[in-house]
């Protein structure tokens, strides 16, 4: 296979986060990716997964490429991406996952949580309180997501923002921890993100939307030139091997 | 006490919910991790907290929490104000840090829980 430019929003949210509208159903999300002519998306609600097989079903009919995950929340309240290749991980981790998650959603005060086929059906509601935080530490999520069978990707969430990000909630990323990129929100480049944050030098940077709406789709993206859309081929671009490379 | 007692008192600046004020005060909580606000925090409380994002206005509606006070004079951001008005969740403004404002609010006869 031939390396390719693979345009890539890997942070997008569906109709399952409390937080996102209902117009992120698997196929809104879809049609958005690719009115904003994007070849991949990451879909990563918060601390599930259940809309993941849903969206690449939908996705697959358009060949739109999707890499499943999910943005979890560590006990320090950071948020991090990880991302499968094999659904069988994913769904590994999101048991791991709930079982470290408590408290029930209250719709009210944080949104309805849908669970949705690839028809944009309503197959359910998840009542787990996805807003909250896992009592997993980061460096466990870490661990976890690169003991899977296949390849495991793990990026810190919008590490430029105060609020839920490993820089915003330690004041640094800590030493030895083993995150395969860091991700900046669209309030930073790359370039002002190696210079006000140091630790972000020590690791790749990636840029996604963190879409919660479908106007938001792809107002952020990061170009990675590889041969498909694998955790193992981004993991490859990121670290700039094999002629592979990954620019913002 | 009341809410609007402890902004006489500490000079707190109202950013939301400036209607709501008579609110009663049955205790106070301080802590930055929604997560442990979401476990400890009772109904009733008034919360302080050095965030700023409207995440906070979810938490203190679904606690039932009587009131947010933001610490070192930070601003709400914008979308905190308009979710805290239409939640009915005062958010008021301390030019205190933390340690300060919760010394003077014990003082004022504020408890933990």
């Amino acid at each position: 296979m031939a390396l390719r430019r693979i345009r890539a929003d890997l942070h997008i949210h569906t109709c399952l986060s409390p937080c996102a509208g209902l117009d992120m159903s698997p196929r809104g999300v879809v049609r958005a990716a690719l009115e904003k002519g994007l070849d991949l998306i990451g879909v990563c609600d918060h601390n599930s997964a259940e809309n993941v097989l849903a969206v690449k079903r939908a996705a697959e009919r358009h060949g739109l490429l999707v890499l499943g995950g999910m943005e979890v929340a560590s006990s320090e309240e950071a948020h991090f991406l990880v991302f499968f290749d094999l659904d069988d991980d994913l769904l590994r981790f999101q048991e791991l996952v709930y079982g470290h998650l408590s408290g029930t959603n209250d719709e009210k005060a944080f949104g309805q949580q849908v669970v949705a086929d690839e028809d944009d059906g309503v197959t359910g509601f998840s009542d787990r309180l996805l807003i909250g935080a896992s009592s997993l530490p980061a460096q466990t999520i870490i661990d976890a997501a690169h003991a899977g069978t296949g390849e495991g990707l793990v990026v810190a969430a919008h590490v430029d923002r105060e609020a839920f990000s490993i820089i915003g909630q330690l004041g640094f990323i800590p030493e030895g921890l083993s995150l395969d990129a860091v991700e900046v929100s669209e309030h930073t480049t790359a370039e002002e993100a190696r210079e006000r944050f140091p630790d972000c030098r020590n690791y790749p940077v990636i840029t996604g939307s963190d879409a919660h709406a479908p106007e938001d789709i792809g107002k952020r993206h990061t170009c990675f030139i590889m041969e498909d859309a694998s955790v193992g081929e981004i993991k490859k671009a990121l670290a700039g091997r094999d002629g592979r490379k990954a620019v913002c | 006490m009341k809410l609007k007692d402890l902004v006489r008192e500490f000079g707190l600046e109202v950013k939301a919910g400036a209607g709501l004020l008579d609110r009663d005060v049955t205790g106070g909580y301080v802590s930055d991790l929604m997560s442990d606000v979401l476990a400890h925090a009772v109904d009733g409380n008034v919360w302080v907290t050095l965030h700023i994002h409207q995440n906070i206005v979810a938490v203190a509606a679904h606690k039932g929490l009587a009131g947010i006070i933001l610490v070192q004079g930070r601003q709400p951001e914008k979308d905190t104000v308009a979710k805290a008005a239409e939640e009915g969740i005062p958010v008021m403004v301390s030019a205190f840090p933390a340690f300060e404002l919760v010394g003077r609010l014990y003082k004022a006869g504020i408890r933990g829980a």
